[in-house]
């Protein structure tokens, strides 16, 4: 019986992991990569997820598709807000002042994104419904969640596509390269702040799908990204701060040790252990499992 | 303006604040006042570590609320006097600072950005999961009827805040004046320099975050005798977190002053804001100023003023 | 001559990257070195590691007779050891006469013995701006300076801390031949009026040459020459290394 509660709870935490993985996958761009403290991030993931509950309730798409239709308008919202932010902050040099001010701008922005859904929807809890959202398949004694199983698939394939992106077409490794040396990309003739602002738009972009994904997984409330926060830069800072591949590992490992928590501990201390994940890394190994 | 003729004017400020309130302000007016005098001393708190040396604290709720749930266990266990009850609740939040501060601040400042909200969470889940406090549901304080000298207890806890005002102000405004003050300018501008110059940059951090955690916490206690009825989601409510970055921000985080204009200002637009509209349109306006301000008018309103007085000598 | 700073075997990697390969080297009291090397060489890597600004993963750092593991910056600091930065590094919200009186009040008032009043410290400052020659440019903000101007700020505030040894990274870069003379002069003076050792990191080979009275050459995060300047530069390594 305990057996039969751990294995479940391990893949569980496997497939939630996966899921996390999308979530953080665009934080791993933008902190990661660009060294932009996005700390709105999860607040545009429920932002997804809502517009998502929105183009399904009214014209009855399915989530998923409705993600990938809408990753061009939040493309263009990623690419405006890099805008503001440039303009405002990158642009004025760093100093502790700017970087105090840059943080204060992604704050407000979590903030008006969360009570703006709010105003707009409420507070109740809202939903969709998919042919793969009910059923669960069972093999032996472990049981597989569709609702879990299709997102962590798409995450992971999600994964596999920005991977392949960023290492093997042009843009892709530009923007690795901007992050490490912005110089030399002008001298060839790049500009840093159109490719820094494509970066940041695909990673806003990402958030469009991973707002499916999670109502897919659960009914969604507007402070539903707060939690997101702890867990998607535990991810992040323990994946190594930009290894798309380390972000993988992380997000698995720690959907484990949620489940295993959730599953023996109980639920209600679930929040906890991302957030003191988070804190520990940062204390003992700020530079991650597969850190540069 | 020397310290000493400083803390006098501050004092007779205040005092007179108190006075008129008594004689032309109705219950109403305690009420909303106290709210916005809590708001002086946790903006005041918030600038000495974010605005002195540049280390933003996103979880500043979590102060507050140690503050809170601090009175509520003394509250339970050994009713104490409420001054009592604040130093403690100062000393309680002062040492969450001093812990948390010791384990990020080594890190850079994003890192610890990110680590008070992470700290934030992880107390606001022990805090529901203690049910002596109430846990999740939340517990009552009981407030008393009235108290010798002042009446009625509300105006008794606005006397305590106002008191709390006039110690962060004056604290403060010492501190930016101070060796202290200019170890914490040298962190704010450039912390390799700091070091390189021999200012011991952990230790000041240290005790920057310890100070500002406390204030926030001293600030935080009376609140259960004010609301009487605490919830964590109600000492950990998001606002506090937000409203203690805006109004020093939008106030102008180089000094005392900014903080103070930020708290007075936002504070009294969202009480009328909370009344005439609704208190989550309130805090969505709040969000919308901060990013506006910070965008546009990054030294706050301080700064305004400075540009303002620029133009106008010339 | 005693030896004031004896770095014994220094290692120090980035990742894969080894920055600095076994170094070792020596600096007597009172003496003029000149520490040079191409870009990239670990310069900057090393002074960092002595000051305390990285920590290095092997070897040891002695200075004054005492060892330097662990000890964090602004220990080695009040301890006598000085350093400019590449890049100026104002503090940029205080006046010119403040950034003085930091390094004033958080080094020479932390060091056991008489506090300086604050008369003296003003005092001290408006030497120290004298001996630079910003007398004129006390109450500026550094923002408002000149390139020469700031770094000779940035000297002035590593002279505050009235150091044994100070290492001057680069102070010269940017300035043109008669600033840079004058700060050769400047550095010329501390040394031959205060005793101050003084390391100094420099691309300016004319510099160099007027100010060392022993030249080390780095490469790649290796030392592979020590001595006489004039046989220094015509050891046909460095040559091939660094001037050819």
């Amino acid at each position: 019986m305990f057996y039969e509660l751990l294995i479940n709870a391990i893949v569980a935490g496997v497939l939630l992991g996966g899921f996390y993985v999308a979530v953080t996958l665009g934080l791993s761009i933008s902190f990661g990569i660009l060294d932009i403290v996005n700390i709105a991030h999860p607040a545009f993931v429920v932002l997804g997820a809502y517009v998502v509950f929105v183009l399904h309730s009214e014209f009855g798409l399915d989530p998923i598709l409705a993600s990938v239709l809408m990753t061009p308008l939040f493309y263009a919202l990623g690419a405006a807000i890099y805008q503001t932010y440039f303009i405002s902050f990158e642009r004025r040099g760093q100093s502790a002042q700017t970087a105090l001010r840059g943080l204060a701008f992604f704050f407000g922005l979590l903030f008006v994104t969360e009570v703006g859904l709010i105003l707009v929807f409420g507070v109740d809890y809202r939903f969709v419904s998919a042919p793969y959202i009910g059923p669960t398949l069972r093999l032996g004694a472990i049981d597989f969640p569709m609702r879990l199983v299709v997102p962590c698939v798409m995450s992971l394939a999600l994964f596999a596509a920005l991977q392949l992106f960023l290492s093997r077409t042009f843009m892709g490794r530009a923007i690795m390269a901007v992050s490490q040396d912005a110089l030399a990309l002008r001298l060839m003739g790049a500009s840093p702040t159109r490719i820094k602002r494509i970066a940041f738009a695909i990673s806003i972009a990402t958030a469009s799908m991973a707002g499916a994904f999670l109502i897919i997984i659960q009914p969604i409330e507007p402070s539903a990204g707060r939690v997101f926060i702890g867990r998607a830069f535990a991810i992040c800072v323990l994946g190594g701060m930009g290894s798309l591949p380390g972000t993988v590992i992380a997000g698995m490992l720690l959907g484990v040790f949620e489940s295993l928590t959730a599953t023996f501990g109980g639920p209600s201390w679930a929040p906890a252990v991302s957030f003191g994940f988070l804190l520990l890394t940062l204390a003992v190994r700020p530079t991650g499992l597969l850190g540069r | 303006m020397r310290s000493p003729t400083f803390f006098v004017v501050v004092v007779a400020v205040a005092v007179l604040v108190f006075v008129a309130a008594r004689l032309f302000g109705s219950d109403y007016a305690f009420f909303a006042g106290y709210v916005v005098l809590q708001y002086v001393v946790i903006a005041t708190a918030w600038n000495i570590l974010g605005g002195y040396t540049g280390y933003v604290n996103f979880g500043s709720s979590a102060f507050f609320a140690m503050g809170a749930y601090t009175a509520v266990v003394l509250y339970k266990t050994s009713p104490l006097p409420l001054p009592a009850v604040v130093l403690i609740g100062g000393i309680v939040s002062g040492i969450v600072g001093l812990g948390m501060g010791y384990l990020t601040l080594r890190l850079r400042g994003a890192f610890f950005a990110i680590a008070t909200l992470a700290m934030l969470v992880v107390l606001e889940t022990v805090i529901v999961n203690w049910d002596y406090v109430g846990g999740g549901r939340g517990t009552y304080v009981i407030r008393p009827q009235s108290v010798a000298l002042f009446g009625d207890y509300i105006q008794y806890l606005v006397a305590i805040m106002l008191t709390l005002c006039v110690v962060a102000i004056v604290a403060a405004r010492l501190i930016e004046r101070s060796q202290l003050g200019y170890g914490f300018a040298t962190i704010r501008d450039d912390e390799l320099a700091a070091e390189a110059s021999g200012v011991p940059t952990l230790r000041l951090k240290l005790i920057a975050t310890t100070l500002s955690g406390a204030f926030m916490g001293m600030a935080g206690a009376p609140f259960p005798y004010y609301i009487t009825y605490i919830q964590p989601s109600s000492a950990f409510a998001l606002d506090y977190s937000v409203n203690a970055i805006a109004m020093p921000m939008i106030g102008g985080t180089t000094s005392w002053l900014g903080p103070l204009i930020g708290a007075v200002l936002l504070g009294t637009l969202q009480q009328t804001a909370s009344v005439t509209l609704s208190p989550t349109v309130n805090l969505f306006i709040v969000g919308v100023l901060l990013i506006v301000f910070v965008v546009m008018a990054p030294d706050g309103i301080l700064g305004l003023g400075r540009v303002v007085q620029t133009w106008w000598r010339k | 001559m005693s030896e004031l700073l004896t770095i014994d075997s220094l290692s120090k990697h980035f990742g894969g990257f080894v920055a600095l390969d076994r170094v070792s080297l020596a600096v007597n009291a009172g003496e003029r070195v000149g520490l040079i090397g191409p870009n990239g060489s670990g310069k900057s890597t090393l002074v960092n590691c002595i000051c305390g600004a990285l920590q290095n993963e092997d070897g040891t750092v002695h200075f004054d007779g005492r060892r330097m593991d662990g000890l964090l910056a602004h220990q080695r600091t009040r301890l006598g050891l000085a350093r400019t930065f590449q890049l100026p590094r104002p503090f940029v919200s205080v006046t010119v006469a403040e950034n003085l009186r930091i390094p004033l009040l958080y080094t020479v008032n932390a060091r056991p013995g008489a506090r300086l009043a604050d008369a003296a410290i003003e005092r001290r400052c408006e030497d120290l701006l004298s001996l630079v020659g910003l007398a004129g440019k006390a109450a500026e903000r550094p923002t408002n300076l000149t390139q020469i101007e700031m770094r000779k700020l940035e000297l002035a505030r590593a002279m505050a801390t009235e150091p044994k040894l100070l290492i001057a990274d680069e102070a010269m870069a940017g300035l043109s031949h008669s600033e840079v003379d004058e700060i050769v002069g400047l550095l010329l003076r501390l040394n031959t009026e205060q005793g101050i050792t003084i390391i100094l990191i420099e691309h300016i080979m004319s510099a160099v040459m007027r100010f060392s009275q022993r030249l080390i050459v780095l490469v790649s995060g290796e030392k592979i020459a020590d001595g006489a300047p004039k046989e220094v530069v015509s050891n046909p390594d460095v040559e091939r290394a660094y001037l050819g």
